[in-house]
């Protein structure tokens, strides 16, 4: 069945990736199918999506941060003539049952890019006469919702592509945002803030992403304040999560404001487990795997904050060697941490998940691109075990930006597996090498821009992000 | 710290032969409620090592776990000892000690430190 999906017109990539992620989660077996209106591009809000019942709609609008709403569709058209046309051939059967006189409705008109005034509104539902309407008309909460979507021709704007023809459309609403969600999540509010903690709506699509759902375990390996988590946990997930750095992860900023605090704040259950310990010399026990439902985080990219392991950064280099503390120095020692490339990070994260995720369990995580003049190909980081199947890219600066990565895994952790994918990271870093020249992203993305290129040649210099597009677009 | 992660940790020290189960030395205990949810459970009864469970169920002042996991994963008064062992016990603080070399990995508010010092990694 066709459905009118309409989305926000917020985080453009990472729109149509949720609905698939959802709705696998609430029982699509097959890959979807998209469809674009008439003359509109893929940046529209309108998009049509295959789906097997309206059920599955229905739950992926409520669960849905991007979608604003669900419809079946009865009729569409580029003036109201067309779209009388198109209604009058939709199939009584499927319009009779929402008509019945024992039910309740209501008709409401929304237009993109302009404003009505309550007049031109009234004139529009007024021209419906031809749908014979016999229930009552309700306000508040009617049994069924139908709306009038217009949205006209408009030329290109700030690198929007042009719509060439107005378009109408006459839905039946099966579903609609919870849009409460945000609001009472949003990070302002939040009792226990770090420097990097994810923003609601981000984490609310990675768990989206991650289909975190009640009965399943979700971990962060880099949990910091647990800004991820509480968005697993409000899914329904059991959560866990370790760092390195213990001050974050113990104590917080007090008994009453640490990462505890953050989910007792919004009533969810804590996490199983906070855990402080090393990625890269993890204690699991060696039969354990395949127990991580999902393994959702956002790894330090270098940038704003960088990634620690065990190891003195002298010790790490052989200049100094492994020291013994003192007995009576032992229990508050902090022990010494050294420098731990974004590449390595990434190489023992996906060894982490691997191993750790159950068959078909996702790995959800960030990464940082430099944006590049000439567009060239970006590569990611890649696993055996694991398949790519969503790339979504949020534009930080006109510099870099980070992409939301999901993988599905595949094919079970093995020996075997694993010396295929130590050579993938070995190719991986040899490719990152232009990155260690430059000192890393942190000074590619803090660099002074060259005043040749601003000053004297405007022609050569190109904004490679088109103006529309900013980090919430 | 709860059972459900004391049983997936080891003592990573460098040459350890006998790294798993990790004795719990336990100080302070408390009980918090979580909601019972079968598919989780079901999920977790898997991947648990009994017997460490078992033992550290004890060592938190728990005795009601069967020495052996019931074959009938449906026998409701089973799964509940389960949940209460897995999830209800908390480890304020105490310690979790390496049955080789004695190695203590400290647990303070709920949080067990598992890094390692310099010379152990």
């Amino acid at each position: 069945m066709w459905f009118l999906c309409v989305f926000y017109h917020r985080l453009l990539d990472f729109r149509k990736p949720e609905v698939e992620a959802l709705a696998e989660l609430f029982g699509e077996d097959e890959s979807i199918q998209w469809r674009l209106p008439e003359h509109h591009h893929n940046d529209t809000p309108f998009h049509f999506v295959q789906l097997s019942s309206e059920d599955i709609a229905q739950n992926i609008a409520k669960r849905s941060i991007l979608v604003k709403g669900m419809y079946e569709l009865w009729g569409q058209g580029a003036s109201y003539e067309e779209l009388k046309h198109s209604i009058e051939t939709f199939p009584d059967s499927r319009k009779l049952p929402f008509l019945s006189s024992d039910s309740t409705f209501r008709i409401s008109v929304e237009t993109f890019g302009k404003a009505l005034t309550f007049d031109e509104q009234r004139e529009r539902i007024n021209s419906l006469t031809y749908i014979p309407f016999q229930g009552k008309v309700s306000l508040k909460n009617p049994d069924h919702n139908f709306f009038i979507m217009e949205m006209d021709e408009s030329e290109e704007n700030n690198g929007l592509q042009p719509i060439l023809q107005r378009r109408i459309f006459f839905g039946r609403e099966v579903g609609f945002a919870d849009r409460k969600l945000l609001p009472t999540f949003q990070l302002k509010s939040r009792n226990y803030l770090g420097p990097t903690a994810m923003d609601a709506e981000m984490a609310f699509l990675m768990a989206n992403q991650a289909k975190a759902a009640s009965g399943k375990l979700v971990y962060d390996p880099f949990v910091g304040t647990g800004s991820i988590l509480v968005s697993a946990a409000r899914f329904g997930s059991m959560t866990m999560g370790a760092d390195i750095d213990i001050r974050v992860v113990r104590d917080g900023r007090g008994p009453d404001c640490n990462v505890w605090s953050n989910f007792k704040q919004y009533g969810l259950p804590t996490p199983v487990a906070l855990l402080r310990m090393d990625n890269n010399l993890p204690p699991w026990r060696s039969g354990l795997k395949e127990i991580f439902d999902a393994i959702i985080c956002d790894p330090p990219y270098g940038v704003r904050a960088g990634g620690r392991k065990s190891g003195g950064r002298k010790i790490l280099r052989g200049t100094v060697d492994p020291y013994t503390v003192p007995e009576d120095k032992r229990t508050d020692h902090i022990p010494s941490t050294g420098a731990y490339s974004l590449v390595e990070c990434v190489h023992d994260l996906l060894h982490l998940a691997a191993r750790m995720l159950v068959m078909k369990g996702r790995l959800v995580f960030f990464f940082p691109v430099l944006r590049d003049e000439n567009g060239s190909e970006v590569k990611f980081p890649e696993h055996p075990c694991f398949k790519l199947v969503a790339v979504s890219e949020q534009i930080l600066s006109s510099r870099y930006s980070r992409v939301l990565l999901t993988m599905v895994k595949v094919e079970p952790y093995s020996e075997v597996i694993e010396e295929a994918a130590r050579l993938m990271h070995l190719e991986f870093r040899e490719n990152h090498l232009k990155w260690l020249e430059e000192g890393n992203i942190h000074s590619s993305v803090f660099k002074p821009s060259d005043s040749s290129e601003s000053h004297t040649d405007t022609k050569s210099f190109k904004d490679p992000k088109p103006k529309y597009r900013g980090k919430y677009v | 710290m709860r059972l459900i992660v004391h049983n997936m940790l080891t003592c990573n020290v460098k040459g350890v032969v006998n790294k798993f189960p990790l004795k719990i030395v336990a100080e302070k205990v408390v009980k918090k409620e979580v909601d019972f949810n079968l598919d989780f459970l079901w999920h977790m009864l898997a991947k648990i090592e009994w017997k460490a469970l078992v033992d550290g169920a004890r060592s938190l002042g728990y005795s009601e776990l069967p020495d052996h996991a019931e074959a009938l994963e449906s026998n409701e008064s089973f799964l509940k000892k389960f949940h209460h062992a897995l999830l209800e016990l908390h480890l304020e603080e105490g310690s979790l000690v390496c049955k080789e070399t004695g190695r203590k990995f400290p647990v303070k508010k709920g949080v067990p430190n598992m890094l390692l010092h310099e010379d152990e990694v």
